[in-house]
């Protein structure tokens, strides 16, 4: 019993993991008599993996096996893998045993697919409504809705579920084709849709009648695999934005392509990952959610791609040095926001303590303002150093990228001593 | 130097700061009760802690301060770091003093300091509320050791008495030496004789529930099958893992 867990466990955690999302924030559950767990509202990490990835929900699969054979997946069908199936009850008491020693916020369940979408589909939704139903688990429950699956199992998932996600995995329909012939983006794009018509509509019932149940109240995300095809950051940028346009869409996920089936020759060879433009992107992310930018002033026709040596907020001042320096005792938010080097906390921080006081240099070094990059974009009235305006968006990424020398190296333009 | 001793309870610092006002002198240091004073002693005071004294600054603070500032000093004052009551006497002071409210004015170091203090503070308790790892005893208690940093585990109970509300639990600060104890109804605090249960930051295997073995094991080989290879990376492990919880994380041993 405890070694055939285990390795199911084990398993079916190792088919599992190359999903990125493990956010377990976005709404709250208060505890019910009788009931076991809450959720707190802003996610909390229990764990972190030695990768520094979180370790939130006990993200596990039903069954890693699958009847399709995407190119980009491990789980396809044509691999030599180990397969195995967790039991309903199997799962629901893993999740709860877990869940009380507070090693998870809860469960993030996925699924490859058996038989048929909808079959899978409803196993997925047995473990969830026992979950809630049987045990009063009030923890944090993520769900991934299968593709092709019918508009009624989602429903019925999304009255357990706090969030549904369906992964689109290759930003264009025509590389996905390629990769997935027997996927399509429309079998993505229906689920999503269903998903927030049932958000939307959960919404306008709870504001006749509070008992209303609702659906789905972390709303939903999605996923896109980075460098397995040869998209631009722009086009998977403004896929991002356009999806960030629909009510229920809370978060989009890049998942950095790991060659896990590397013999198949529709794939890029890569050596490593690329995390580095997963980063970019992930931060180009942030720039459309908290810093009020919008896509076409991140990525356009000129520069289709993300600067990998700067960050974009660096890289939209450095290509408008028209709008710097900026006085941070006088500009507004949006535009403090956009400053290099300061950040949603400390444009907050200075929009309050300008109201007591002229800001001085020293007192934004305080408040955490990274004046190493902050100094070319702002004034306050008595910086010594020439802003961008004055010198040369070329010079300020000259000296902003400059690598440090390791400590105790010496200098390389000190001449060395010939005698020895 | 004006140099104030009092008992090194909240109250305690309440209570200087009633009787400071109250003799219009205020002090430069704040020692503990037999703690050695410094040279040059202009005048040396001793605070005799009173509750009516205290609560009624309290009161005047509630007055005066937002609810949020008002929990910066319980938080700043749980912080424990060396200095930290005179940055929160300071604090009060100007909060008392100032016509205009200073809470958010952060150019202001002492104003900052507190925020920065309590942000610390705050950190401290969401890892506690993160890292917490319980193990099922055979009397079907889950008992967890702890030992943070900043004494940040009273803030966390009520997340935990909501969250584990039909489970008894025991989570101990074995740096403080006392811990708190839920019987499915109340909390209470509690201290214990000895530390022999728990060697090492785990239960003794023989007062283990049957099954906890199990769920050790389990999640221990949950955690090593999560981490992807090919993305290793140590420093930012560390960093979000800092090195001085792993010994009492299930998944580290």
């Amino acid at each position: 019993m405890k070694a055939e867990i285990l390795d199911k466990l084990q398993t079916l955690a190792e088919s599992a993991k190359y999903d990125v999302s493990c956010a377990s924030s976005g709404t709250t559950r208060k505890n019910t008599p009788g009931g076991i767990g809450s959720t707190s509202g802003w996610g909390i990490c229990h764990s972190f993996t030695e990768d520094g990835r979180c370790v939130s929900l006990l993200k596990i699969m039903l069954t890693n096996y699958c009847i399709y054979d995407c190119a980009y997946c491990i789980n396809r069908r044509s691999n030599d893998l180990k397969r195995a199936t967790f039991a309903v009850d199997e799962l629901v008491e893993l999740t709860i045993e877990f869940y009380r020693r507070n090693y998870i916020e809860g469960l993030f369940l996925s699924s490859g697919v058996i038989n048929t979408p909808d079959y899978t589909m409803e196993r997925m939704v047995r473990v969830i409504k026992e979950l809630r139903t049987v045990h009063k688990f009030n923890g944090y429950i993520h769900m991934k809705s299968i593709p092709g699956a019918s508009q009624q199992l989602v429903h019925e998932a999304g009255l357990y579920a706090d969030r549904l996600s369906v992964n689109i995995e290759i930003p264009t329909e025509q590389n996905l084709k390629m990769l997935a012939p027997e996927k399509d983006h429309e079998s993505v794009y229906k689920p999503m849709l269903y998903i927030q018509q049932g958000v939307l509509e959960s919404t306008e019932e709870r504001q006749k009648h509070r008992s209303a149940p609702r659906f789905a109240p972390a709303g939903q995300s999605t996923q896109m695999i980075i460098g397995a095809t040869d998209e631009t950051d722009k086009q998977i940028l403004f896929t991002s934005a356009a999806l960030y346009n629909r009510p229920s869409m809370k978060r989009v996920y890049y998942s950095g392509y790991i060659p896990v089936n590397s013999y198949d020759s529709r794939l890029p060879v890569v050596k490593q990952a690329p995390l580095v433009r997963e980063n970019r992107l992930y931060q180009a992310d942030w720039l459309l959610r908290f810093y009020e930018f919008k896509v076409d002033e991140i990525v356009d026709d000129k520069n289709p791609d993300l600067d990998l040596e700067i960050d974009p907020k660096l890289a939209w001042a450095l290509r408008h040095p028209e709008h710097f320096p900026v006085d941070v005792n006088k500009a507004d938010y949006s535009m403090i926001l956009r400053i290099p080097g300061i950040g949603v906390k400390s444009a907050k921080l200075i929009i309050m303590s300008r109201r007591y006081a002229r800001l001085k240099s020293v007192d934004l070094k305080k408040m955490g303002i990274v004046m190493k990059k902050a100094q070319y974009f702002i004034t306050c009235n008595e910086l010594a150093v020439q802003n961008v305006s004055e010198s040369s968006p070329e010079y300020v990424r000259k000296v902003l990228t400059e690598k440090k020398l390791p400590k105790g190296a010496p200098d390389p333009n000190q001449l060395m001593l010939i005698f020895d | 130097m004006i140099i104030f001793h009092y008992d090194k309870t909240l109250e305690g610092l309440l209570t200087a700061v009633f009787d400071a006002y109250n003799r219009k002198t205020f002090p430069d240091k704040l020692l503990g009760l037999n703690q050695p004073e410094p040279l040059f002693v202009e005048e040396s005071y001793i605070v005799l802690t009173q509750e009516d004294k205290s609560a009624r600054v309290w009161k005047g603070l509630e007055q005066t301060l937002e609810p949020n500032s008002l929990n910066m000093i319980t938080y700043v004052w749980l912080s424990e770091l060396p200095g930290s009551d005179e940055l929160i006497f300071r604090y009060i002071r100007k909060a008392f003093d100032s016509k205009k409210s200073i809470e958010t004015n952060y150019a202001d170091d002492d104003v900052l300091q507190m925020q920065k203090l309590a942000q610390k503070v705050n950190k401290e308790k969401h890892r506690l509320i993160e890292f917490v790892r319980f193990q099922k005893a055979a009397d079907d208690i889950f008992f967890a050791p702890v030992s943070p940093d900043h004494n940040a585990l009273p803030l966390t109970l009520e997340h935990f008495k909501d969250r584990f509300a039909d489970q008894k639990w025991v989570i101990y600060d074995t740096k403080r030496n006392y811990g708190f104890y839920y019987d499915m109804k109340n909390i209470t605090e509690m201290t214990l004789d000895s530390t022999d249960l728990f060697p090492k930051g785990k239960l003794d295997e023989n007062l283990m529930a049957e099954d906890e073995k199990l769920y050790q094991d389990l999640w221990k080989g949950y955690f090593k099958s999560m981490t992807i290879k090919e993305r290793i990376n140590p420093k930012l492990h560390r960093q979000h893992l800092p090195k001085r919880y792993w010994k009492y994380l299930t998944e580290k041993q």
